[in-house]
Order: structure tokens, then sequence, then C-alpha cells
């Protein structure tokens, strides 16, 4: 290999270009989930078709993948830069005032990213784990005395095992799971709202530097576009947690007024 | 004039082998217009009267612009204020009575020499790696319009080129990066046209420089460009990264 390729600022090349395409996926991520803040029968028919949707299409299947194969990638990266980086000054300062000349937020970005990896985790295990192999409940009909299939159709007197609706012995098709409700009983919970507003909070840090420094690795933080970037990152790091954090917080309180 | 004393907390080691500690000392009689090596002067002229070993501190001009001086004093690189070395710093920035920490640039390709002195001959060998151009040195010097330069250009070429080396960047970096120094050398040459010959090449050599010598990677964290006394830009490691990136994408690697 070219012995270039192994300088650390290659690597962040990578780091950078997987971070970029993790905010993209943050995007897609929260328009899909926006669906949460409806409530009526319609809106959870409607986020329960997407969440099948988005399990069985092919092309969310290869998005999930890079999405998986980024967070790999940035995490690995990440952590090796930060373990190489930890031994470059043996002898520390006796007395030191990092803060009058840079963030605290830019120099932790290994640790935020380590919150941001255990939220994340903790959020697949909450609902992708009891969502594809879990205790998430059958989406019912409306007036509850059948079920809902993944493809869409209302099926009355069947029996559901494992997943399948059987009329006697005959199956008649998947049963949709009621993830809208699983999302609703979670964050019915302030233990579990709180933790969302602590990973959230993380992420806000992480991308208040991340998404800049991205650009700086890259190259293009220059001239006219340096302050371009600077702005609209920082309108991305607070306004996307912010609204991802409106969900659990809104369906806390609905919870509370009783509503459903 | 108003006469001022200060506690000091100085790094004292013998020698590259042997552990520092801090030690305490007292100076008094200093004019808040003492400039902080003059303070540094007065403190070793009191010290060798006592006949104690005075303590060690690099200085040369002593007019900000040879990048000799270096002191991190209260947890800064250069010290509080902004724009200036060790030797543009003078004692009326600082509280009369006010406890002062002197400490040498910390980084493990710094090693220190003794008590404040380090050796930075690291430098010298990324710039020998590749913080030079080939000029043909034979006859009479050309006309300085042959080769036309955007005075664009040649400003943000200076603008790199105050880079002196001091090695503030590296001593205030989380990681101990010597990423701006290599990337004021490589904007320098960039931008002009002298420097396009081995542009490829020197990137990748000052940086890989870098690495061997033991210095950090840049996490963009920007304290190097605030501690800079000579102000010297992220842009310019931006410029550096579109640099590499050329470099690495070349399908030629001895390019």
């Amino acid at each position: 290999m070219r012995e270039e390729l192994k300088l650390s600022a290659v690597r962040k090349y990578l780091m950078a270009l997987s971070g970029l395409f993790l905010c993209l996926f943050l995007v897609g991520h929260l328009v899909g989930n926006l669906q949460l803040l409806e409530t009526s029968y319609e809106a959870r028919l409607q986020f329960n078709s997407y969440a099948v949707f988005m399990n069985k299409s092919p092309f969310i299947k290869v998005l999930s993948l890079l999405t998986y194969a980024s967070v790999a990638l940035h995490a690995f990266i990440g952590l090796a830069l930060y373990w190489k980086n930890r031994k470059v000054r043996p002898v520390r300062y006796y007395y030191n005032d990092p803060g009058a000349s840079s963030s605290w937020y830019s120099r932790n970005m290994p640790l935020l990213g380590i919150l941001v990896l255990g939220f994340l985790l903790f959020h697949l295990s909450d609902f992708w784990y009891s969502y594809k192999f879990g205790e998430t409940p059958y989406m019912r009909t409306q007036d509850g005395k059948g079920v809902i299939l993944e493809n869409g159709h209302a099926a009355y007197g069947v029996e559901v095992r494992e997943g399948v609706a059987y009329a006697g012995d005959m199956p008649v098709g998947r049963v949709m799971k009621d993830l809208y409700q699983e999302v609703v009983q979670t964050f019915s919970e302030p233990v579990a709202v709180f933790v969302y507003l602590l990973g959230l909070g993380a992420l806000g840090f992480h991308l208040l530097h991340g998404f800049q420094s991205a650009f700086q690795s890259l190259g293009l933080m220059c001239g006219s576009y340096a302050r371009l970037i600077r702005l609209f990152g920082t309108v991305f790091a607070i306004s996307v947690p912010l609204v991802f954090a409106l969900i659990p917080v809104y369906v806390f309180f609905r919870s509370l007024m009783g509503g459903g | 004039m108003e006469s001022m004393r200060f506690k000091l907390k100085i790094w004292r080691q013998k020698d590259r082998n042997s552990p520092g500690k801090m030690v305490d000392y007292e100076v008094s009689g200093i004019s808040p217009d003492n400039s902080f090596l003059e303070m540094l002067d007065i403190l070793n002229f009191n010290l060798i009267k006592r006949g104690e070993e005075p303590v060690a501190f690099d200085s040369d001009c002593r007019e900000g612009i040879c990048g000799t001086c270096g002191l991190y004093i209260n947890g800064r690189a250069h010290g509080p204020g902004k724009g200036m070395t060790t030797c543009q710093l003078h004692m009326r920035m600082f509280k009369n009575g006010q406890t002062i920490y002197v400490e040498p640039w910390r980084a493990k390709p710094f090693p220190v020499i003794k008590d404040l002195v380090v050796d930075r001959s690291a430098f010298d060998r990324i710039m020998a790696a590749g913080g030079y151009i080939s000029v043909d040195t034979i006859g009479n010097p050309p006309d300085a319009d042959t080769i036309l330069i955007p005075k664009q250009d040649a400003d943000r070429a200076f603008d790199a080129a105050t880079c002196i080396g001091c090695g503030a960047c590296v001593a205030t970096c989380k990681n101990a990066s010597a990423t701006l120094f290599v990337a004021a050398k490589v904007s320098h040459l960039a931008l002009l046209p002298q420097g396009r010959l081995e542009a490829k090449r020197r990137v990748k050599n000052m940086l890989l420089q870098m690495e061997r010598e033991g210095f950090g990677s840049c996490s963009n964290i920007g304290a190097c460009q605030v501690e800079c006394p000579k102000e010297i830009s992220l842009e310019n490691i931006a410029r550096m990264n579109r640099e590499l990136l050329k470099a690495i994408l070349s399908p030629h690697s001895d390019d």
C-alpha cells in the first residue's frame, strides 16, 4: 500500500465522509419519525406501514447497511486516533487552561462519540431488537376485534402464531407489528425520556463540532464557504437533536394527559 | 513608576533524562513595562547573586519575529494575549502579586533539554522533508515580473509564510499535533507557481515526517489558530487537506 494512505489526515477523510453520511441518515430518520407526533388511528396505521416498508424495501436495506458500516468505520477510526493521540504528551501540563482557546465539546469528541454510540445501542435494543425479535404487540383493527396484516388488509377470526395469521391451518399472511404503540409505551416512562434527552444532547454537541470539522478535514472550510458551513452546521447541530427530542417529550406529556 | 511583585512556579529540570518539578520563586521590583523575558532575566540575576542555578529559557531576537522563545504561561502557549510571542508579553498584563505558572512546551517530539528549553529539531526534519522549492541559481536573477502571481495568492502565501516555527500550535494542541505548522509551510509554497513543482510530494512527505516524529493528528479543535503568535489561520489546514487529496488521488504514487 502507498505509505501516504496511512496518514491520519487520510483517515480523517473517511471519518468526515462517514460522519456526513450519518448526518444525512439523521435527516431521513427524523422526517420518518415525525409521523409519531400524530395521534389518530390512521396516523398509527400509516407509521406502522412505514415501518413494514422500511423493513422490506431492498433500497432501504442497502441504505441501512451503509449506515451500519459508517457507524462502525467512524467509531473505529475515531477511537484508533484517540488511542494514538493519548501518547503524545507523556508529561502533562502542571497548570493548563485549554478553555481559553477552544470549546469543551471540540476537545471531548471521543467521549461525546462514545455517549452517542451507547445511546445508539440502547435505542436499537429498545426498538429495533424488540421489533425484529421481541415483544412488539400486533397491530389491531380499529374495533379491536381483528388484526392488520403487513399488506394493509384487515383479518378477522384468525389465530396468530409467531407473527403469521392463520385461518384454521391456512396461513393468510404476516401480521403488522404495532411499533407506534411500542414507542408510546416506552416514552411514557420518565427514565426512558431522560436517557433519550441525554443521548440527543450528546449528539447535538458532537454535531456542533463534527459537522464543520468534517468540511475542514475535506478541505472545504475556506474563504466564503467557511462562514456558510459554520452557520449551517450550527443550525443543523441544534435543530436536528431538538426536533428529535420533541418526540419523546411530546409523547410523554400526552401520556400524562391520558391520551393514546 | 509602580513596582510589581510576583509569585512564580517554574518547571525545573536538570537535563533530558532527569524528572523535573515545579519550583516556587518570588520576584519583586518588576516594572509593568518589563517584558516577560526581562522579568525572568531579573529573577536569574537574583538567583546568580544568591549562587543558585539560573532558570534556562530560550530567546533570541526579543522582538517577536524569530520564534525562539516559547513558554507555557498560566496554562497558555505564550501566555495571555493574542497574536504575541512570549518576548512581546509584558508584565502589565498580569495582576500585581499574581501567581504565574511557567512551563516548557510539552510534547513527546519536543523533549526538554533543560528547565524551559525544549528540542524543536523535529520541525527542522519536517522542513527538510519537503519545505523547500527547487530554483535555478545560475546566472542573473530573473525579473520579478517573469512569473505573474495574482495579488490575492501572494497575500495568502505571505500570511502563511509569517509562521516562525515557534511550536505554540503543538504546545497548545490537545493532540500535540504540528498540523498548523506543516499547513503553513505547505500552503505558503502551494499558493505560488514556484512551489507547484513539488506540491504533491511536499504535502505527503512533510505529513509523513510529522507522524514519524511522533506528533499527534489534527482534531480540527482550532486552539492552535487562537494561540499562534502570527495568527496563522485554520484555512491553511483546509488548503493542505485539499493538497493532500490531490496527491493521494493522483494515479502516480511517485508524483
